[in-house]
């Protein structure tokens, strides 16, 4: 092999990486100001992840996760740096043009669940339906409840549901609109360690049926052993 | 239309909620306030707008209080207009058990050209609509003479020299929608008659009417070329400016409901901004949520204000119901006033009230709904991440703006409106600054305060912006109830006390000089206190100076009538002893000079100065007089009094009628009939009657504006639930620790109990404060009688708003007590 076709297979491999790309990050740094100083909690980070993989980012508290995370997701925006989802420049986007992209390719599950205390199940799981504009939103949430084992718990407000319950009710809000792309925020932070592995073994049920990415931010050993990669975050700076 | 469908569900759970119940709830009380006025309104509008024809007795009046030229008549009849002719007077008539001042109307045949009396055969009986007037030797008469003189259809009534047959009793008449100074019924007789009478004589004050109706074309030229002819003392009424000061009474009277309906929208505006700004902080995670999910910021202050518009609208049309109910409560409270039913009332005051209640949505949910577009995503994540908030002078600017335009039009009147936000701004500032002074003074109380007093008094401060809106919005309603109930009660009676007990009782107006030995005679007869007679000459102001006096050079409207109509005129040597000397020197004894001496008031409004010379034209012939005093006149003590007095010499060649006062006392009242059968021509006014007519119109006109200030109270009590709501989850976590760590449900109801009892007596304590202040300045700057300190209103105010407050924060706050700790945490959190 010549050194020009090796240079353009290699070019090749690289494009055709990109194209399988889901999250693309290039030199992506975070700083706040505080009154005595610059702060970077993200120091020029550059990894991607693949389509269809699992990916745990891993860190000890206050090392960044949660603002990796809030970058990759387009919830906060970076000092310096690029983060591309789905061949998407996040940060060429305006506000809005964010919140679309999420609509269309991302699900959320938190740590505090984050439901909206004023709807039922049903209709917390309908909510990025109905936002997305899909027309089949109460059938569709219900399917996705039901695979969740919560068929039964439609028309329950998120007080009158277990804290296990709750959680169960996020994912399939999260996979309700089959993202390509699932992050996950300390998905077992607030429950027993009985009703966090159910959880999790949700999560990669759903991965594996629906061949969403999973990103998830936890510092749960068990857990991040469970993903084919990780990603470590030291005081801003990240390994990938 | 998704966003709308999102809303609505959202709305569902979320109006369970206590600040969307707040919000609805002070939409429909300011709502309700506000119709309830406009309701009314438009009914009495809509009753002189039916009776516009009526009220005239034809489609035009000539008014004049000379005889009208002959001319006028001709004129409307060679264009082929039918014509009636009207003289009303005031007069004594008598019956079988006594002497009446009665208001005579003698008209012509035809009268009235539009619309029919009513009248009865006996006050039991239905009434029937007759065609028609009075044929000559009948009168018609109103219902309360039956009871006051005893007479009845078939008796005869004696009318000055007539002696006239009865033959209707009149329930109502065509030309008059109110009845507000209703001392003297009606008696309706027939112009034929009038001459046999004697009455009109000398001095009468006799008012003259054309009445004409006919073609449209016909009337529009005889009302330009009767305009065009018109000398002083003349005006031509249409439909349009029928009862044109009934109408400008009933307007003022609307404003000022109004404005007292505006103050329940001003604090109903504070429970709105309260609630809104809660439900917006509650929203605040679900927005960041639905961010997150792919809502953009447009969808977040849609479904947000969706569900503040649909609040609205539903409190806006509750609102709108109970202004419709409440609104005959006001016709109830002002039923004396009417004569007729009034209509039904028109749709606009609705609009307008729904109208009232969005612009407050607008102002005062504006900033809390920008508030929540722009909350951070991050959110999500991060919960300790603030929400950028919007400067509350700017955001809130924009409600101050709409409730400032809001007062303006409702007072009609950009320079009334100004005063009205400026009062506004001053009130609420007041209470504001004394609120925040008391909860300074109670919080330092707390030092010595106990267990769960201490607790409640240092939340008390620890709320301080929270508990000085409280005070306030409660303080000003509470004080406006004070100030009509117990004050003006209180006012009324000091004021009646003060009258000295010899004080006059009676006028007689109308005596003839050649009458005057008689009258002298008559009182000596009976042993009573031979009166002081005045001498009254009728006299039109031509000139102030150099300056020809006419009615449009005035703005003042008292004014403007005052130079238009006809001045008594008397002549004195003596200053009169409840008369005071303030500018200038009363003549002396031997002072031949022709002189005048004018009082204070109408020198002011006039423009009078000491050194002006004043002419007049008295019966036709002009004379002129230097100004040389001012005088201060005490109008209350009743006795005759005059605008302009002349020197002796002045007026004594012209036409005079003389008026006198004097007291009877109860039992006495025989002498009424007596001095009328004896001068049949002299007419007796009842000050007594007048005296309680006052104070019944007082009392109605109270009455109604009480009934709106309930709706203020009511505003008051939402803001005081609307504060409480602000402040619930804190009291139930709070409440929660503190059970948790041992306190009782007792301690924890007294420690409520502490904060909402200081709220309340704060806000009596501001209420009776405002009130006694304003009561000193009523009595002694506008009746003129020392004020007198009562410990009821302070006791009353402290009682009533530490009670109510107490009671209402309680039901308020139970949640935060009742419930059991950990489901009260698990409810916040």
């Amino acid at each position: 092999m010549n050194a020009i076709s090796e240079a353009f297979t290699t070019q090749a491999a690289a494009h055709d990486a990109r194209a399988t790309d889901i999250v693309r990050v290039e030199g992506l740094t975070k700083q706040v100001s505080t009154p005595d100083h610059d702060l970077t909690i993200v120091r020029d980070a550059t990894f991607s992840v693949a389509a269809g993989e699992t990916v745990a980012v891993v860190g000890a508290s206050g090392s960044g996760k949660s603002t990796l995370l809030g970058l990759l997701a387009g919830l906060d925006v970076p000092s310096s740096g690029k983060v591309w989802v789905d061949g998407e420049d996040l940060f060429a986007l305006d506000e809005d043009g964010r919140a679309r992209l999420r609509g269309r390719l991302v699900g959320f599950v938190f740590q505090s669940f984050q439901l909206l205390p004023s709807l039922t199940a049903l209709e917390n799981v309908m909510l990025p339906l109905e936002l997305a504009g899909a027309n089949d939103a109460a059938a569709r949430a219900r399917q996705v409840l039901a695979e969740v084992g919560l068929a039964e718990r439609l028309g329950h407000y998120p007080r009158q549901l277990s804290g296990g319950e709750q959680q169960r009710v996020a994912v399939a809000r999260a996979f309700a609109t089959e993202p390509k792309l699932l992050f996950a925020d300390e998905p077992t932070g607030n429950l027993d360690s009985a009703t966090g592995a159910q959880v999790i073994d949700l999560l990669f049920r759903m991965n594996r049926e629906h061949g969403t990415t999973l990103v998830l931010v936890t510092h749960d050993a068990t857990l991040a052993g469970r993903c084919a990669r990780r990603i470590t975050i030291d005081a801003g700076v990240v390994s990938a | 239309m998704r966003t709308l469908t999102l809303a609505w569900r959202m709305l569902r759970r979320n109006a369970h909620s206590g600040e969307a119940r707040v919000l609805a709830f002070a939409l429909l009380v300011a709502v309700a306030a506000t119709t309830t006025v406009g309701f009314f309104a438009s009914r009495v509008q809509a009753a002189l707008d039916q009776q516009a024809n009526e009220l005239l007795g034809g489609d035009l009046v000539v008014i004049g209080d000379q005889p009208l030229p002959l001319s006028y008549s001709e004129r409307a009849r060679a264009a082929g207009l039918r014509v009636a002719e009207t003289r009303t007077f005031p007069s004594m008539v008598s019956g079988p058990s006594g002497a009446n001042l009665a208001e005579i109307k003698a008209v012509s045949n035809g009268f009235p050209l539009r619309g029919r009396v009513q009248v009865t055969n006996s006050p039991t009986e239905r009434d029937r609509e007759v065609e028609g007037g009075p044929a000559p030797g009948t009168v018609w008469i109103g219902l309360p003479l039956v009871a006051r003189i005893g007479v009845e259809v078939g008796s005869p009534l004696k009318v000055g020299n007539a002696t006239l047959q009865v033959v209707n009793l009149i329930t109502r008449e065509p030309d008059s929608v109110l009845d507000y100074f209703g001392v003297a019924p009606r008696v309706l007789m027939n112009l034929a008659d009038l001459e046999a009478t004697g009455l009109v004589q000398v001095g009468s004050r006799v008012g003259y009417r054309l009445i004409v109706a006919g073609e449209p074309s016909a009337i529009a030229r005889f009302d330009r070329d009767t305009r065009a002819a018109l000398t002083r003392g003349q005006r031509v009424e249409g439909v349009r400016d029928a009862r044109s000061e009934v109408r400008v009474a009933l307007e003022r009277a609307q404003r000022f409901l109004g404005l007292a309906a505006l103050l329940s929208v001003v604090l109903a505006s504070v429970a709105v901004a309260l609630a809104a700004r809660r439900f917006s902080m509650r929203q605040t995670d679900g927005a960041a949520v639905m961010r997150c999910l792919g809502a953009s910021q447009a969808d977040i202050f849609r479904i947000n204000a969706w569900q503040f518009l649909v609040l609205a609208v539903l409190g806006c049309l509750a609102g709108i119901v109970v202004g419709f109910l409440a609104q005959a409560g006001l016709a109830r409270a002002l039923s004396g006033f009417f004569q007729v039913v009034l209509p039904a009332p028109g749709p606009v005051p609705a609009a307008q009230g729904a109208l009232i209640g969005l612009v407050l949505v607008l102002g005062f949910t504006l900033p809390p709904l920008l508030r929540l577009r722009n909350v951070p995503t991050l959110r999500v994540l991060r919960s300790d991440v603030q929400v950028a908030e919007p400067s509350s002078l700017i955001a809130y600017g924009l409600g101050f703006a709409s409730l400032a335009t809001l007062i303006v039009w409702q007072a009609g009147d950009v320079k009334l409106g100004t005063i009205a936000v400026g009062g506004f701004i001053v009130a609420l500032g007041a209470a504001a600054l004394a609120g925040l002074g008391l909860i300074a003074a109670v919080a330092r109380l707390r030092a010595t305060a106990s267990g769960p007093w201490r607790y409640g008094l240092a939340n008390l401060r620890r709320r301080t912006g929270a508990s000085v809106v409280q005070v306030v919005a409660l303080g000003l309603g509470i004080m406006a109830m004070l100030l009509l109930t117990l004050v003006r009660t209180d006012l009324i009676a000091t004021w009646q006390r003060s009258t000295p007990p010899d004080m006059a009782n009676r006028f007689a107006i109308n005596i003839q000089t050649d009458q005057l030995t008689a009258a002298r005679e008559f009182f000596a007869e009976r042993g009573l206190k031979t009166p002081d007679l005045y001498p009254m000459v009728r006299g039109r102001l031509v000139s102030i100076g150099d300056r020809a006096v006419s009615p449009t050079d005035f703005q003042d409207q008292r004014a403007r009538r005052l130079v238009e109509r006809e001045f008594n005129l008397s002549w004195a040597a003596k200053l009169q002893p409840d008369n005071r000397i303030i500018a200038g020197k009363w003549w002396a004894p031997d002072d031949r000079d022709p002189q005048f001496s004018v009082e204070e008031g109408i020198a002011k409004t006039l423009g009078i100065r000491v050194g002006d010379t004043l002419t007049w034209d008295v019966a036709g012939s002009r004379f002129g007089a230097r100004v040389t005093s001012l005088r201060k006149v005490e109008w209350d003590s009743f006795k005759a009094n005059f605008f302009v007095i002349a020197s002796p010499g002045v007026l004594e060649a012209y036409p005079a009628s003389w008026i006198t006062s004097f007291r009877l006392e109860r039992g006495q009242e025989r002498v009424v009939s007596e001095l009328v059968s004896r001068l049949p021509n002299v007419s007796v006014i009842d000050l007594t009657a007048i005296m309680e007519q006052v104070q019944r119109i007082t009392d109605q006109v109270s009455r109604a504006v009480e009934f709106v200030f309930l709706f203020a109270i009511a505003a008051g009590l939402v803001v005081l639930f609307a504060a409480i709501t602000t402040t619930q989850d804190e009291r139930i976590f709070e409440g929660a620790v503190m059970r948790t760590l041992g306190a009782s449900r007792r301690q924890l109801t007294l420690a409520q109990l502490a904060e909402f009892l200081a709220i309340g007596f704060l806000a009596g304590l501001v209420a009776a404060g405002g009130a006694v202040g304003l009561t000193m300045v009523l009595a002694e700057r506008v009746l003129g009688v020392p004020y007198v300190f009562s410990w009821t209103v302070p006791l009353v105010g402290l009682a009533s708003g530490g009670l109510g407050v107490a009671i209402a924060g309680l039901l308020g706050t139970r949640r935060a007590v009742g419930s059991p700790p950990l489901a009260a945490i698990r409810a916040v959190g």
